[in-house]
């Protein structure tokens, strides 16, 4: 088992060190299209949250107890990508059924975020690792931090951005990803921490 | 000659008029993550083309045979099997560039061109045509990755595929700008490049004519609805699905 000081490298390395949009480059759609408002970005990043720590802990116990005993490795794409679309579809009608006041609040996020690249990324990055199934959850759950953390610090941005006055050809997405890179800039500051 | 061109038509399509990277905006992942150098943009397009043409030819084939409710996850499966199998031979017999792109050749699974052209393209024609828009879409995306990477490789660490010219600009006092081979410098080289597509559509459209310039996706496609990349495409009579819907949202 992992020592908490161990846990704690890891999940200030990937909340922050490797933050897992600036840096990795992982879950960029999501972070540019639906960043417009900082109410809907923070649903997105709970949302997204929510699927990623859900997706780690299954994917390795799943990688475990099934796919490293019997040598399928190679099917780890394969089986990954599956089982989140799964436990995705199965949270959503879990919420839908039983938590209606959680599913009003995520349930508009949750097939958002089914294919998003963020979630099979952290799942392969937890295999390649060799993290332990404790590790993977709290790696899952930083890297998913993190990706709330960009959303929603870009997501007031542009709600200040509104008011500026931005060359015609940088409006909408061009002068986002001004922003992105200069908030890339200021999360490299961070790469000495470890 | 009429029938010559009509054969081409898919192939030259995916590479110019409806560019993915370029034009539709598409994949943007890989796209900001690989580019460090032209090389690496050039193995990673090549990657997806293959997997994009291989799967795009399956996905013809069996159109008839997957059932309309279960057809994204089929396709999903039939996406991620080739590329399991073009990582394995990555791994086999090119190491160096495995080891460059990394996460990113298992995560070519989620790159929103594969299933959008799958769902938009392969699913509605024939073997040869989808194979051919296969080819084209991965070619015009390899295309793009090499060009952006040239431009971060140059301005980032002078150099372009392997080719050095550091020294004789340094001894004229000049030093690279590292911070383009760097994460922010995929953002800036990005919305430089989406700023000049963005304002060739505004010349386009004030010039009177429509402009086929997309602004990218922000969904997935797994659960991608009706106003997805599906309808950036065009369909088989040349006619573009989404302008009506597009310009009622705005």
């Amino acid at each position: 088992m992992s020592t908490i000081s161990e846990l704690l490298i890891i999940a200030i390395g990937s909340a922050f060190v490797s933050n897992v949009v600036l840096s990795q480059f992982y879950g960029l759609c999501p972070f540019l299209g639906v960043s417009k408002q900082l109410k809907t970005a923070g649903g997105m990043g709970i949302a997204v949250i929510f699927v990623i720590t859900l997706a780690s802990l299954v994917s390795s116990l799943i990688y475990k107890f099934l796919l490293a005993p019997f040598g399928l490795d190679y099917l780890k794409t394969i089986v990954f990508i599956l089982v989140i679309a799964a436990l995705v579809q199965f949270v959503e009608m879990f919420l839908k059924k039983n938590v209606p006041s959680l599913y009003q609040s995520l349930g508009v996020y949750l097939p958002l975020i089914t294919t998003n690249c963020a979630v099979l990324g952290t799942a392969l990055t937890n295999v390649q690792e060799e993290y332990d199934v404790l590790s993977a959850v709290v790696n899952g759950l930083a890297t998913a931090a993190g990706f709330a953390i960009a959303i929603c610090i870009l997501a007031g941005i542009r709600e200040k951005m509104r008011y500026n006055n931005v060359p015609k050809a940088f409006q909408g997405m061009p002068i986002v990803l001004v922003t992105a890179g200069l908030m890339a800039i200021a999360f490299c500051g961070f790469s000495g921490l470890l | 000659m009429k029938k010559e061109n009509s054969v081409w038509k898919p192939f030259i399509n995916g590479l110019i008029t409806e560019n993915p990277t370029f034009v539709l905006m598409l994949g943007m992942c890989p796209t900001l993550a690989v580019t460090t150098s032209a090389i690496n943009g050039l193995g990673m397009g090549l990657t997806t083309t293959v997997v994009l043409a291989m799967s795009n030819i399956i996905i013809s084939a069996l159109r008839k045979v997957i059932p309309d409710k279960v057809r994204i996850p089929a396709f999903i499966v039939i996406i991620a099997s080739f590329v399991t199998i073009v990582g394995q031979f990555l791994e086999a017999y090119l190491p160096a560039l495995n080891s460059a792109l990394g996460m990113f050749i298992p995560l070519i699974v989620v790159n929103c061109i594969i299933l959008g052209r799958a769902e938009a393209f392969a699913s509605k024609n024939g073997v040869f045509a989808s194979a051919l828009d296969g080819l084209g879409m991965g070619l015009g995306f390899t295309v793009a990755l090499t060009l952006i990477g040239c431009v971060r490789e140059i301005l980032g660490s002078f150099s372009v595929f392997g080719i050095s010219f550091k020294e004789p600009l340094e001894s004229i006092g000049m030093a690279p700008i590292a911070i383009f081979v760097m994460a922010p410098g995929a953002f800036f080289v990005l919305a430089a490049l989406n700023a000049l597509m963005a304002s060739i559509r505004m010349k386009q459209l004030a010039a009177g004519k429509e402009s086929k310039i997309r602004a990218g996706c922000d969904r997935d496609c797994a659960s991608c609805g009706d106003d997805g990349c599906v309808h950036r495409f065009y369909d088989e009579n040349g006619k573009d699905t989404a302008v009506g819907k597009k310009e009622e949202k705005a």
